[in-house]
């Protein structure tokens, strides 16, 4: 594992975690954004403080890209590390106003031409001009949050990682944050490592994900495979849902409906206007995803995409997890639907068959400055 | 008159220069100290940190007769003495604030450890991931953060210098203008009957007391209203 490999984020760690050893090795791409997600305690918070060095794991092992970090004869300390580091608090300096807190890990002015991000694009994507001369003391959780992702951007990283940014906030606060990390996510190539333990927060930020549970690595891999991957536990909970990236197709302005593309279908969904070719985050929930045999003759629902059934596995005594291939010839992205037991037999439904999935509802990732996701209502 | 209060003035010059090299030094000594303190795991730590508050618990005559030894012509200060002529540091300025530093030291270390510890590791580790080396760490984040501590530190010590007497006397003696420091002459006055003299420096010493408790807790207050 010594040997370079360029693309990639590769970690190693061993090492005993309160009650149960961590035993964590993973390799994910380096770009876009990888969640570390797991219960708490699972060990992701220690993996992302060892990926820092911030922590010391003896006989570890992490690089990025061909540059190592650890591995059995040296350990790379923190501060010579080309990393962002966001905590749970913002613990921004007291002493320093923000403006001085966003400069502290700055490069001198001799480098700054050569930076990737400068001080005025920071603060136009985080809204801080109307903060930089304040003390750090008069400012909200919210306020304080961007201020250390800011903080963080500015030390020029290779690599920015987020430990939980969002969990010590309300949800009034997180929901005011969000839209700031996926300005960053669109607006930045940084690669991203997120760890989280919220689920809502995951599905819209991330591209892929290491799925942890007590100090062992369940699977990594692109973040709709793992969602839509019955053998694991994210498929099996009642929340299931798989994450898409859409492309704005078009725009109906007679009727505001807006026509996106996923790989292997098309998504009618009611909107505010959106330039054609933008990419959105959305989200179809496994609870509404309805199958039919046939295409729909006359329904008030928008959306019936032609889909294969790859698997079926229970959920529960009464209901069936369905995991389906999207496209006629079942070779898109993979979706999921929950539907009851009686209604697979009575269909006669089974592996293999061809199918239509019709979607109750979408959660469209927000456009940029509007502040709260819209779950949408398709018919 | 004026010889009298030249009798009453140069035992306090002299005792302001005694408390502010030895608080000076101990500023420059105990900071070193109160961080490895602070952040060292080693299970000795606590071992030393009883040595440095070893001068609360101690008679300060005990303390005072080591350092006569040490200092005197047969110990090591009387070969460091030797280093530029003299033959002991015993009854000497110098001697007097080795004894002080000694003696002051816990009264600036605590302080200091104390507000060291109290920053903890986040903003240490926040600066460690802004490409701060620990120096600059130390130099940008940790001092500025302790700046309450070495506040209090520098009081205490300073205030602690002044007032001690039972070391002083020990190592000391009583030279005019060179050892015999405030505590002392208000000693040899009252020895000497000289009321009206010991009134005035206890009096001013009274006085001192009072506005070095009176800062203090403006200043413990004032780090209440930061850190709340």
């Amino acid at each position: 594992m010594s040997s370079g490999e360029p693309g990639a984020i590769r970690a190693k760690f061993q090492g005993v975690l309160g009650r149960f050893p961590l035993d964590a090795a993973f390799s994910v791409p380096s770009r876009g954004v990888t969640a570390l997600f797991g219960p708490s305690g699972c060990g992701k918070s220690t993996v992302l403080r060892c990926l820092a060095g911030l922590h010391y794991l003896p006989g570890g092992f992490c690089a990025i890209n061909d540059e190592n970090w650890q591995d059995e004869k040296m350990f790379l300390p923190p501060y010579r590390r080309s990393i962002g580091y966001v905590f749970q608090e913002a613990s921004l300096f007291p002493h320093l106003s923000v403006r001085r807190n966003l400069l502290y890990g700055a490069p001198s002015s001799t480098n700054a031409a050569a930076s990737s991000v400068s001080f005025d694009e920071v603060i136009d994507l985080l809204g801080l001009a109307a903060l930089l001369d304040r003390s750090p003391k008069h400012l909200s959780g919210g306020e304080r949050q961007r201020v250390a992702i800011g903080r963080a951007l500015l030390s020029q990283p290779k690599l920015l990682l987020m430990d939980e940014p969002l969990s010590a906030l309300d949800r009034l606060t997180k929901d005011e944050i969000l839209p700031f990390l996926e300005r960053l996510h669109q607006r930045l190539a940084l690669p991203v490592i997120y760890v989280s333990h919220d689920m809502t927060e995951i599905e819209r930020l991330a591209d892929h994900l290491v799925l942890m549970q007590a100090g062992r690595v369940l699977a990594t891999g692109p973040l709709s495979v793992l969602q839509s991957d019955p053998s694991l536990p994210l498929a099996a909970d009642r929340a299931a849902a798989v994450s898409f990236d859409a492309v704005v197709e078009a725009y109906d302005r007679a009727y505001g409906i807006l026509t996106l593309q996923i790989d292997g279908g098309q998504l009618l969904v009611p909107a505010d206007p959106v330039a054609r070719g933008e990419r959105r985050r959305l989200r179809i929930a496994a609870s509404d995803v309805s199958l039919a045999r046939d295409r729909p003759a006359a329904s008030s629902l928008l959306n019936a995409m032609p889909a294969r059934i790859v698997s079926r596995s229970p959920a529960g005594a009464s209901e069936i997890l369905v995991v389906l291939a999207l496209g006629v010839e079942g070779n898109g992205a993979r979706l999921l639907a929950r539907i009851t037991r009686r209604s697979w037999d009575v269909l006669q439904l089974q592996e293999g068959a061809d199918v239509f999935a019709q979607v109750k509802g979408v959660a469209l990732a927000p456009a940029r400055g509007s502040d709260h996701a819209t779950s949408i209502k398709a018919f | 008159m004026t010889g009298l209060s030249g009798e009453i003035w140069q035992p306090v010059r002299l005792t302001i220069e005694l408390a502010a090299i030895t608080t000076f030094i101990l500023l420059i000594v105990g900071t070193p100290i109160a961080w490895w303190l602070a952040r060292s795991k080693a299970w000795w730590k606590e071992a030393v940190a009883a040595v440095v508050a070893l001068p609360l618990v101690l008679p300060p005559t005990v303390l005072g007769f080591y350092l006569l030894v040490l200092l005197g012509p047969d110990g090591p200060g009387g070969l460091l003495a030797r280093l530029w002529g003299g033959a002991t540091l015993a009854f000497t300025f110098q001697g007097l604030v080795i004894g002080s530093v000694l003696y002051s030291m816990p009264f600036v270390v605590q302080p200091i450890r104390n507000s060291f510890a109290a920053i903890g590791d986040r903003p240490l580790e926040v600066a460690a991931t802004l490409r701060a080396s620990p120096r600059r760490a130390f130099w940008t984040v940790a001092i500025p953060l302790a700046r309450p501590g070495f506040l209090a530190g520098a009081v205490l010590g300073f205030a602690h210098t002044v007032g001690e007497f039972g070391i002083v006397l020990m190592i000391g003696g009583s030279v005019p203008g060179k050892t015999k420091v405030l505590s002392v002459a208000i000693f040899d006055f009252v020895e000497t009957s000289q009321w009206r003299e010991a009134n005035i420096l206890a009096g001013g010493m009274a006085v001192f007391a009072f506005a070095v408790i009176l800062t203090m807790t403006l200043i413990e207050k004032h780090i209440a209203r930061i850190h709340a």
